[in-house]
């Protein structure tokens, strides 16, 4: 009975919050709700016995990639907020068929196969002793390719963030932007990042980045 | 009631669907890529469901690479959000088509 009632409570809370995302027009309501959203989730895989798993998506994902983007968001300030809300009507409707369709499709699928009863696994199904074995011993080649992976990512994110972005040559500049704003900008987000106070640059941006 | 694997793939499918509504819809590259993170944590779960129903780790360790790629794409994503926010004024996903000409 508490399986049904934790079940039906997490699966509520991850449609719900699901929403959440995609319709505030503020990008930092979306990310608080897709904090929910992963929580609902880990939840969701403590049901299905994946105790990893549920302890790594709280780790990895409201832990570490949540609060990124979040410090992106801050950093950006007022940028990155929706530039307008007139989507045209065909595009709504074509995204709602889009995504019902989906939906739809997975669900009559999913009825149409008739499902035996889960598998019965022993208790150490799916806790870090037995997926850490099996990841380093028959998936060996797989956990490499996402650390080089996540190595390539890194160096990525390191070119992509650095100071000075490569200039495109056959476009000229939109707006001079003078080193000193660079600075400050970075200043802002080296203090950011110490205080944990996102310090807005909004004003400067405004001056120099607002006629695009 | 019995919750097998197919109130999972149901629930996964209905959160898929959402993020897709997302993706095509939003205009900000940020809530762009919070409903692409949305999409792969619903994969995530028909994975994990599944790996259940068969009683094999498979789909966990599929999982994990997911969460890896997921991580990957969220550090360019942004890295390339900020390098935009840093060149141009304003960010809207249908006003940066440099690269189309």
């Amino acid at each position: 009975m508490m399986y049904q009632v934790t079940f039906v409570a997490a699966a509520g809370l991850a449609i719900i919050s699901a929403f959440g995302v995609v319709l505030p027009s503020n990008p930092f309501h979306s990310a608080l709700s897709l904090i929910l959203n992963l929580v609902s989730l880990a939840t969701l895989y403590l049901l299905l016995q994946a105790d990893f798993l549920a302890a790594a998506q709280v780790i990895v994902y409201a832990g570490a990639v949540m609060i990124m983007f979040l410090f992106v968001i801050a950093y950006l300030g007022g940028r990155a907020d929706e530039p307008r809300r007139d989507v045209p009507l065909w595009q709504l409707g074509a995204s709602i068929l889009a995504g019902g369709a989906i939906v739809v499709e997975v669900v009559i699928a999913v009825a149409s196969q008739a499902f035996g009863p889960a598998a019965s696994v022993s208790d150490q199904f799916g806790n870090p002793l037995v997926v850490g074995q099996d990841f380093f011993g028959r998936y060996l080649l797989a956990f490499e390719a996402t650390s080089i992976l996540l190595l390539i990512a890194a160096v990525g994110g390191v070119v992509l963030g650095s100071k000075r972005p490569s200039r495109r040559i056959d476009e000229p500049d939109e707006f001079p932007a003078p080193e000193v704003q660079q600075d400050l900008e970075l200043q802002a987000a080296v203090m950011g990042a110490e205080t944990g106070f996102p310090v807005s640059r909004r004003a400067t941006a405004a001056e120099h980045g607002g006629g695009d | 009631m019995k919750v097998g694997v197919e109130y999972f793939i149901t629930v996964s499918a209905i959160v898929f669907g959402i993020g897709l509504f997302g993706v095509f819809t939003r205009r900000s590259p940020l809530i762009l890529l919070l409903s692409v993170e949305l999409m792969l944590n619903a994969c995530n779960l028909a994975l994990i469901s599944f790996s259940r129903q068969w009683g094999t780790h498979t789909g966990q360790i599929f999982a994990l690479v997911v969460m890896g790629i997921a991580a990957s794409e969220v550090v360019i994503g942004l890295g390339l959000v900020v390098a935009v926010a840093r060149r141009k004024g304003n960010l809207d996903v249908d006003r940066l088509a440099a690269l189309r000409n």
